[in-house]
This record gives C-alpha cells, structure tokens and sequence, in this order.
C-alpha cells in the first residue's frame, strides 16, 4: 500500500513539480556548516558507488573467485582451487563454442535486420509532414514491452497447431510451419520476434538523427539539381551514421546478454538450436550446479561484454568531443 | 557530455514545407505511404492480437482458422487474472502488488542516490572523472545471468534470497547507473550560475543545490524516475533466480509461470500481459519527449 502511495506521488510530481520541492524547502539560509565542494562530492556520490561496488563488482570479483575453484552451490564441502582448469574447460569445450556460433548467427542477424528495418522506417517516416507524432508513436510500443510478456505472446502466435501465424499462412495456402519446434525456424523465430521487438529502438534513433539534419543541405543540394540519391548517399547517411552506429553497437551489446526471451521462446531448444551462451551458462549453474565451471564461463562472457562495452563508449566519447 | 540532436519524436509538423513535386513524386508517395501502414501493421498486429485474445471465449481463443472478427467479447479472463477461482484474491494479483511494491521502492532508492550524485558529477572537477561515469555505465552492461551466480550466492549467506528487499537492491543498483548519466545531462542543463549567484548570496554550495537546482530539476527527475520504474518493473532475470515463494514473487515471473502446466490458458496469459503491459504504456507515453535518452541509458541526449 505504501509503495502504491508512493507511485501516485510520483505521477502528481509530474503535475506540480516545482510546489512539490519547495514544500521540503530546508531552514535559512546560512546556518548549516559549510561543506567544502571537495567533501560535498565524496559526500553525494560515494553512496551510489558503495552501492554499486556491493552489488556489481563485489559479485564480480567473488565470481572470479570461483571460477578457479571446484565449488559446487549444493555442496557443503569446502571448495578446491584448481587454477586455470576450469577457463581451460570451457575455451576447449565445443559445446561452448557451438553456442559462441549460435549467440554470433542471432546478434549479426537480428542486429542487421533490426538496423535495415528500423532504418526503412525511419527514413520512411521522416519524409512525411503530418501524422509523424502519432507514426513514432505507435511504432514504438513493442519496444516498451517487457520480454516476458513479448515472449509468451510470440509463443502462442507461433504455437503449430493454433497459432495465428499459421492460421495465416494455411489460408494463403502454405503448409504448416512447426515454427519453435524444428531446428532451423526455431533460430529464425528468435531472430524475428527479437526484431520485432527492437526495430523500434533503432527506428527511434535513426529518426533523432534524421531529423537533426539540417534543411540547408538538402536546399543547397537541390540548388544543385543533385538527384535524390545523391542527396541520400552524401547528406542523410553521413550525418545518420555515427547515431546510428551507436544504436546497432548498443544492441548488440544487449542481444549478446539476451536471457528470458530465450527461456520463455524456447528454453534453448530444439536439441540445443537455440541456446545462446547466457542460457547455456544458466544450465551449467543452475541446472549443472557446477558454479566454479559457470563462474569461468561468465567471466569470459563478462570479457567479452567489456571490450563491446569498450568500443561504445570510445566511439560515444569521440562523438561527443567531435 | 551529451550529444544533442532535435526533438525525436516530433509533435505534429508544422515547420517543413512539402518537398518539392516532381514528375512521378506522387506515384511515388502513395507507394511510400502503403509501405509504411504494411510495416505498421506488421509491428501492431501482435499487440491487437494479444488484445483481441484477452477478450475472446475461450472456444474463440483456440479457433482453426484463427477468428479475427465476429467473436463474443468476455471479461472472464481479465476477473481471472484479479479474482481466485474459489473467490478471494488471485496469486497473480498479488504479484502485481509486489511487483509494484518492489518495482516502486528500488526506484525510489536509485533515484535518491542517483541524483545527488548526477549533481556532483556535473558540477564539481574530479579525479578521472570521466573514467568514473564510464565505469559506472558499464557496470550496467554486464549480463545478468553471470552476475546472479555469485548474487545468488551472496544472498544465500545474508539471507536476502526470497525476499522483496534483495530484489529492490538489485534493481536500485541496475538503476543508478541509469539515473546518474541521465540526471547528468539534466544537471548540465541548468546553468551553474544559478548555484554561483545563490552563493554570493550567502547560501552555501549545498543550499543553493536544494533551494536552485533541485527545484528546477524536478521534472528531469519525473523522467528518469519513470524510466527506472519501467526497467524495474519489466525486469525477469534476476527476479525468477533471486524469488521462488508467492509472497514475494513479482509479476513477470508469475506471468511466465502459467505456461509451466499441460494446458495453458492462453486467454488469461493474454489478460494478464495487458494488464502488465498497459501502466508501462501509459508511463512511456508520459516519458515521450525524453526516449531516446531514455533507452539509451541517457548516453543519448536529444
């Protein structure tokens, strides 16, 4: 009940803000102790970084702990250090790098596709003059969406025997399609309901961008008689560009961590078709128990996000000084 | 700090002229238009699909070939997701409680170390400053699935798993991150002259941040707070590892639990992610004018 009293206060903040914050106005001026700036920023950011060296590097730096133990979470015998033995196991696993090949094939191909689609839109939207609020707008709902709820409903619009989709398809006069149950389409289905999902995201940025482009150039260029392409090829792209670099490599980030559409879609399967290396490291802890093994794998995984992550933020660094 | 760039979702147009006409430019328009409402369509269809299940018998729900129109609209599904079959209370319901409870109290919480922080980072010259807020950021790029082994672990020891307070302090620490280079880009809006007058006034540094600066932030904080509240809300990762007992289990979970059985209801799957789904709706449309920055963990200014 508090936490609902809670949320409407937020949403009536939204309303009134400025009577909300003086109403907690503090006592005159001049009384409390003077801060110095120096304490006063250790003061306020030192908070938020305990919390986030206890929650996040903490954790991190027991995993890496682990990951040169045997210990095993339903095992009370104390853990053994074994070295690299374990980073040795999951680098020389191909069980592990099957599912490297098969996180690679869903983040190039739900990323490219997002990107063309989302580009398309944009664009596409960008050359019209009216309804463009409502377009985006709408555009963008799937986006907003937990991936639970994306998840379940793509499951049961994909189901082969009720599902919409095929209901669609046999009217059309094609075959029925086992969408999540067959090796190959089980692939695409995770790659198309992920594009569903995260068109948007890249329409979005793409549209900030295009929109940003100053209408002088396209004047001058017309001043020119340039033809259209042109325009596109030496005006829209270079300037949409670095915005959009940074949305694809953001999403990539986010599609190479991707856990729960998995689990609802497909829980991996068939076989192991769908299993990207977030849920095969969940079945080595959580269904294998063999945390230390798990705690190498993730640590590798976390390597990995670390040197995308890298990338990002240079490149979102030099953007911002350029 | 930030990029800029215009307005991304622009209000209804009224600045740019037409393009000029050429021959064949309306041939072309129409084909434009018709491309957009396909790809509109095809994006929309599955939310109106889960809306028109919602409220379908279940007979209809099953249908071969699939019923588009002329089915009997029903509230059962929907009273489901509220009302217990024997009367009382549902399960569902209560996670929506929980949902709201921990999703309310970890934005709460990162919006009260975030801010204060955001305000520091913007005003002050610190040490690697820079290196600071990317550290920050990418912390919160790490996988959740390797992060919730040694948090598992972790909570295990504090007694933390199964209980709503481990989940709002994973969440508030997946969400200060957020807030602090969102409300960044807010601080670094308002002048810092404001704080200089004030304190040539006599109010100290820290006064003048809560008299001048805070007020006018306010509604920056609206945003990211909604922003935070959304992500917290939507999150199932760390809440299907972390919570197991009814009592504490928010509602993307239960949600994916109804399809655990031999039979699924898929009339009240429908139901009950619209209910999920609709404040997340309603709270983003509020947030329009500051998506981009808020998808992009506030790297992205417009």
């Amino acid at each position: 009940m508090v936490a609902g009293c809670e949320l409407t206060a937020m949403t009536t903040t939204t309303d009134h803000p400025v009577q909300e914050a003086s109403a907690a106005s503090p006592p005159a001026p001049g009384r409390s102790p003077r801060l110095t700036d120096r304490r006063l920023a250790v003061l306020f950011i030192s908070p938020a970084m305990l919390l986030l060296l206890t929650m996040s590097v903490f954790p991190l730096l027991w995993a890496l702990y682990l990951s040169f133990t045997d210990y095993s979470a339903t095992r009370d015998v104390p853990a053994d250090f074994v070295g690299f033995q374990n980073y040795a196991d999951v680098l020389t696993s191909p069980q592990v790098w099957q599912r490297a090949l098969t996180t690679l094939v869903y983040v190039t191909g739900a990323v490219a596709l997002q990107t063309v689609l989302g580009f398309g839109i944009a664009y596409l939207i960008s050359r019209r003059t009216r309804g463009r609020g409502v377009l985006t707008t709408l555009f963008l709902v799937p986006m907003m969406l937990s991936p639970v709820v994306v998840g379940l409903f793509w499951k049961f619009m994909l189901d082969a025997q009720f599902g919409v989709i095929n209901s669609m398809l046999g009217s059309l006069g094609f075959g029925q399609v086992e969408w999540l149950t067959r090796q190959r389409t089980a692939l695409i289905s995770l790659i198309v309901v992920d594009t569903w999902q995260w068109t948007p995201f890249i329409m979005l940025i793409a549209l900030a961008g295009l929109t940003a482009v100053p209408k002088y150039l396209y004047e001058a260029a017309s001043i020119d008689r340039a033809s259209e392409w042109f325009r596109f090829r030496h005006i829209t792209l270079p300037m949409v560009w670095p915005l959009l670099l940074i949305a694809v490599m953001f999403r990539a980030i986010e599609a190479f961590r991707l856990f729960d559409l998995v689990y609802i879609l497909t829980s991996g399967g068939p076989g192991v078709s769908t299993e990207t290396l977030s849920f095969h490291v969940y079945k080595v802890a959580f269904l294998g128990f063999n945390t230390g093994l798990a705690s190498a794998y993730g640590i590798l995984m976390v390597l990995v996000v670390i040197v995308l992550a890298q990338f990002y933020l240079r490149y979102l660094n030099k953007l911002k000084e350029g | 700090m930030a990029i800029s760039i215009d307005e991304a979702v622009p209000g209804p147009a009224t600045d740019d002229a037409p393009p000029e006409r050429r021959r064949g430019g309306r041939g072309r328009m129409v084909v434009e238009v018709l491309l957009l409402t396909a790809l509109a369509v095809a994006m929309l269809f599955p939310v109106l699909w889960m809306l028109e299940t919602s409220i379908k018998e279940n007979r209809d729900v099953y249908a071969v070939p699939a019923k588009f129109f002329g089915f009997e609209v029903t509230l059962d599904h929907y009273k489901d997701v509220f009302v217990a079959p024997g009367g009382g209370q549902s399960d569902l319901s209560g996670s929506f409680l929980n949902s709201v409870i921990v999703a309310a109290a970890s934005t709460v919480l990162a919006t009260v170390l975030g801010v204060p922080a955001a305000w520091a980072y913007s005003r002050f010259t610190l040490k690697a400053k820079k290196d600071q807020l990317f550290f920050i950021l990418s912390t919160r790029f790490m996988p959740p699935v390797v992060v919730v082994i040694p948090i598992f672990l972790m909570y295990r020891a504090l007694g933390l798993i199964d209980s709503k307070l481990g989940l709002v302090l994973i969440y508030a620490a997946f969400n200060v991150p957020f807030t602090i280079w969102m409300m960044k880009g807010f601080v670094d809006e308002v002048p810092a002259e404001y704080e200089d007058a004030a304190m040539l006034d006599g109010y100290t540094r820290l006064q003048a941040f809560y008299k001048f600066t805070l007020p006018l932030l306010v509604p920056g904080i609206a945003a990211t707070a909604v922003f935070a509240l959304i992500f917290s809300w939507n999150e199932f990762v760390f809440a299907i590892f972390l919570t197991s007992s009814q009592e504490v289990r928010t509602a993307p979970p239960a949600i994916a639990g109804l399809i655990g059985g031999t039979t699924v209801d898929w009339g009240l799957v429908a139901a009950s992610a619209v209910v999920f789904a609709l404040p997340v709706l309603v709270f983003a449309y509020l947030v329009r004018k500051h998506l981009v920055a808020g998808v992009t963990l506030g790297a992205v200014r417009r």
